[in-house]
């Protein structure tokens, strides 16, 4: 494989060990060393987005349990220099939530107001504000950056258990960046609220996916008040739209708190539990305007909130004083507390605990997951109080989970994923990857649902999907996707920065000509050596009947590629 | 002739003929003959149906919602008159001469039997056919592709792949099963070149899909398909039916309704055909006449009219109809918006629909009408109206309903035209 000479040091040193492992391979024809090789692969197809250069060797050599004990404390395992360098450079990051909201709104009401204006002025010729249009700029640029960091760190950190379970948790706890002021808001609530817990207490993730504007956004529970309520300000809480002076109750996070987050559909709740909740709920908002009240920290959640960040607010004017019954329970008047408990019940509750056991044996072990490996590991998240590395660790030892059989057939996020670090591509743009993930309808941050995306072959497995992978697969081997082009950030951030990238990536795709950025064409020999047992020698064959300059395609676009 | 051929196979194959129906009505059109179609179009989300067609003679529909309701025909922004009683949502006005010319019908307070109010388990339902039975591993618009013969069959009898077509980068539950299905990618990437196209690049992936395993079947699917709509769609074809009927369409959904409705009338072995919408779960600020659900229903209005004009001739033999897995409060909540419910309409649109008609008993949104005091009660079963449909409008034989829609033993509701 011939790699662009401006690459970091790290990717040279992986490359070096896996042209090692080529050369050694002849040790590997022992049965026992072939049965390590199997695991520590079955390992990083499952704990990572599958094996980059080197990785397969360095796996076999210390041991798919170590390697997996090793990915159980990311805080231990150091992001690679141009990694740490390339992510200080985003600029969201920095921004809190209340610098972000306002900003976006901010972007917002003068993009109406230019509207305005311009329909008033009869030749329509009101001169563009160029302030304006910087912030709308600005709100795009955060909108890219989100996926940006998210792939960067998916594709190149060596914390791969750690970004695989941002994945599944995010996935979890689905917000819509489509959706409003979510736009801005995904990249700081996946920093804030999934991140620091996917290997912590289940608890505290959910509280703080409770609480972060992003999900009092998407499911509208920072505008469900008691009924009656009549907000103090004539505009604001519609958005000045006034369409709905008295306020109520709106019962849509408290059905999928229930629903989705924790007891999952038959977990054992009525109507009337949903109506409670949301009773529960209410007051339960966020304050942008001014410096946020808190009157509970959790300590948990500590670290989001100690920086001040947090523009959630409990507001116990907008709060149902009355009693409720819940779950069978009575819930006393409490304030903020009612709602602090209703999330102590949900996170211990068996139903949880089963509902979250049945979604992570089906993500890491199979589509129908054994019953007996669901049952164990719903035991271990309620013996440990929700203790999620706990958990994985007992998923990871299970003797269901062993089978090293490639039983699990990629989604489009782990396809791209595992196609391009198995490349070893150093990979600076995104901007194609995410143009890929749409056509092949898993848009990253865009499923527009609170359930997530789903997880199962049945769900991704269909004709357009293998095909569009082919042809995925063709244009990376053939060096053809600008993964490397280096853009004024600025540039293709507009709103239709999506569009503009499914565009930019068909032109690199089908025409003749290589587009600036793009690769060396993909070297199979180096990549068959990088996924060892997961090419089957029957896929080998066929590729060693094909011309030299299809057989990385064919290699990435095989069958045996699209499964895990 | 090839029409008799037809004929002669289906009578044989499934007692086509014991059903006493003039099966194959000689239409006289470029569409071959008898080939009945379906079009099913899912909002998933849950659309407000109260909404899309209101009940304006109701002092009720107004006090439940003071800032939602739509205004009474001939206010302004006010609902398109249909019966006296109901009124269609204005941002549908593209649908009203559908509906003057007898081809549009709606079955109000329809829906499912099942009362969950989750999106997904609901949508599960509709899209199984068996309210309340999760187990249920297929859907049933792949079952009525199993049931349905093949209206034309290509020389050498080989079955098209293309009978069942989903808009679409995935395939959803309703087409789960055993019988092939395409999928065609959303907005123009339907037919815009590939690397595959290339012959030594098909060769190459065309020899290591050779299997018998799902993956290969997908594939070779795939590539027979996207033959089958290149021919279809080509270029000079494209050209010759913008100039039939009128100018490029928008992005979204008129772009894919229109697209499918060329190739639909293109390729008469499409027969059944899905697509989905989302962005109906409305529970902030839906808005009237104006606002988000109307930004909604202006494209969904303009897209099943283009499909309707797209279709041409073909129209005459399709059924279109158009989903929704529950409907929203009658009542609306706290914030400008509605909450999940139970009842909502269907609708369908065909030249075979006895349209320019309200079907089903109307409960009333009176307080009292209302299912668990919250929801619009349903009193059609939707299995009624698609057993209607399948029977009638498409003329599936009646045994082979019960494969269709197993454990349904309701009266089937006759839309169809006479």
């Amino acid at each position: 494989m011939t790699l662009p000479t401006a690459l970091p040091m790290t990717r040279r040193g992986a490359l070096a060990a896996a042209l090692a492992a080529v050369a050694w391979r002849p040790a590997f024809a022992m049965a026992d060393a072939g049965a390590g090789q199997a695991e520590a692969l079955h390992v990083l197809d499952r704990f990572a987005f599958g094996p980059a250069p080197g990785e397969l060797e360095r796996v076999t050599r210390i041991g798919a349990g170590a390697w997996v004990d090793e990915q159980l404390h990311p805080e231990r395992l150091a992001l690679p220099a141009w990694l740490a360098d390339q992510l200080a450079t985003l600029r969201t990051p920095g921004q809190t939530q209340r610098e972000l909201v306002q900003r976006y709104r901010e972007a917002q009401r003068e993009a109406r107001e230019a509207k305005k204006a311009e329909t008033a002025a009869p030749d329509g010729t009101k001169a563009p504000d160029p302030a304006a249009a910087e912030r709308r700029r600005q709100a795009a640029l955060v909108a890219y950056e989100s996926g940006e960091q998210r792939l960067l760190q998916a594709l190149h950190s060596p914390r791969q258990l750690q970004e695989v379970l941002v994945d599944f948790w995010f996935n979890h706890f689905n917000v819509f960046q489509g959706k409003g002021e979510d736009r801005v808001l995904v990249e700081s609530y996946e920093r804030e609220a999934i991140r620091p817990h996917v290997l912590g207490r289940f608890r505290a993730m959910l509280g703080a996916t409770t609480k972060h504007p992003a999900m009092l956004f998407y499911l509208d529970n920072w505008l469900s008040v008691a009924p009656g309520f009549q907000p103090r300000r004539k505009a604001g809480l519609f958005g000045g739209g006034g369409a709905a002076k008295a306020g109520g109750l709106n019962e849509n996070y408290a059905r999928e708190l229930m629903e989705l987050h924790t007891l999952g559909v038959d977990g054992g709740y009525t109507q009337q539990d949903v109506t409670e909740l949301a009773r529960i709920l209410t007051g339960w908002t966020m304050r942008p305007q001014q410096p946020a009240r808190r009157r509970f920290v959790d300590a948990p959640e500590a670290p989001a909130l100690a920086r001040g960040d947090s523009i959630f607010v409990f507001d116990s004017a907008r709060h149902d004083d009355g009693a409720k019954t819940w779950l069978g329970r009575r819930i006393a008047p409490d304030g903020q507390l009612e709602g602090e408990l209703a999330l102590d019940v949900l996170a211990k509750h068996p139903s949880t605990a089963r509902h979250i056991a049945f979604k992570l044996a089906r993500r890491f072990v199979a589509d129908d997951p054994p019953p007996a490996l669901v049952e164990r590991l719903a035991r271990c998240f309620l013996d440990t109080d929700g203790d999620l590395r706990a958990v994985v660790q007992a998923l990871a030892r299970s003797p269901e989970f062993a089978d090293p059989a490639p039983t699990k057939f990629k989604t489009p996020y782990q396809y791209v994923l595992s196609a391009v670090r198995a490349t070893g591509i150093v990979t600076t743009n995104v901007r194609p990857l995410m143009g890929q993930l749409a056509q092949l309808g898993q848009p990253l941050y865009g499923c527009q649902t609170p359930d997530g995306w789903h997880d199962t072959q049945a769900d991704w497995l269909n004709p357009n999907a293998i095909t569009q992978r082919v042809n995925f697969a063709t244009a990376l081997a053939a060096g053809k996707l600008p993964l490397q082009r280096v853009d004024d950030p600025d540039a293709l951030a507009g709103n239709n920065g999506l569009k503009a990238m499914e565009r930019q990536t068909d032109r690199a795709m089908n025409g003749s000509q290589p587009v600036e950025g793009s690769t060396p064409p993909v070297d199979a020999a180096t990549l068959l050596a990088t996924l060892g047992p997961a090419i089957s020698d029957k896929t080998r064959r066929a590729v060693e009947n094909t011309p030299p300059e299809l057989r990385a395609a064919l290699v990435l676009g095989s069958p045996d590629f699209m499964r895990r | 002739m090839q029409r008799r051929q037809v004929l002669k196979s289906a009578a044989g194959a499934l007692a086509w003929t014991a059903v006493g129906r003039t099966a194959f009505a000689a239409t006289g059109n470029a569409t071959l003959p008898g080939n009945r179609r379906l079009v099913v179009v899912f909002l998933r989300g849950a659309v407000d149906g109260l909404s899309v067609v209101a009940p304006y003679t109701e002092g009720a529909y107004y006090q439940q919602r003071s800032t939602i309701a739509l205004a009474r025909p001939g206010q302004d922004g006010g609902l398109l008159d249909l019966d006296g009683h109901f009124g269609l949502n204005p941002n549908l006005a593209p649908l009203m001469p559908l509906w003057q010319s007898g081809k549009l019908a709606f079955v109000h307070a329809s829906g499912s039997p099942d009362p969950t109010r989750s999106h997904f388990d609901a949508q599960d339902y509709m899209e199984s056919g068996t309210p309340g039975r999760k187990g249920t591993p297929d859907g049933w618009l792949n079952r009525l592709l199993g049931a349905e013969p093949a209206a034309v069959a290509p020389a050498g009898g080989r079955a098209s792949v293309t009978r069942g077509i989903s808009v679409g980068a995935t395939l959803p539950r309703i087409w789960a099963g055993p019988n092939p299905v395409a999928n065609i990618a959303n907005g123009k990437g339907a037919t815009k070149p590939t690397p595959l196209d290339r012959p030594q690049v098909g060769q190459a992936f065309d020899a290591l899909y050779a299997g018998d395993d799902a993956l290969s079947k997908a594939y070779r699917e795939s590539r027979q398909s996207r033959a089958e709509v290149n021919e279809a769609m080509s270029a000079d074809v494209r050209e010759q039916m913008a100039a039939d009927n009128g100018a490029p369409l928008p992005n979204g959904f008129p772009d894919d309704a229109g697209r499918l409705a060329q190739l639909m009338r293109r390729d008469p072995n499409v027969q059944i055909a899905f697509l989905a919408l989302g962005g109906w779960d409305t529970h902030v600020n839906q808005g009237g006449a104006k606002g988000q659900l109307a930004n909604r229903l202006q494209p969904l209005g303009q897209g099943l009219a283009e499909l309707a004009t797209r279709l041409g001739p073909a129209f005459d033999d399709t059924t279109v109809l158009v989903l929704s897995e529950f409907g929203r409060t009658a009542r609306q909540n706290g914030t400008g918006g509605t909450d999940h419910g139970h009842g909502n309409v269907m609708w369908a649109l065909g030249g075979n629909i006895a349209g320019g008609k309200v079907y089903g008993r109307w409960p009333g949104v009176d307080a009292s009408a209302l299912h668990e005091g919250r929801d619009l009660a349903i009193t059609t079963d939707f299995r009624q109206v698609l057993a209607g449909v399948c029977m009638n409008n498409l003329r599936l034989p009646d045994d082979r309903l019960a494969t269709v829609f197993p454990g349904f033993d309701g009266a089937a509701l006759n839309i169809a035209r006479a």
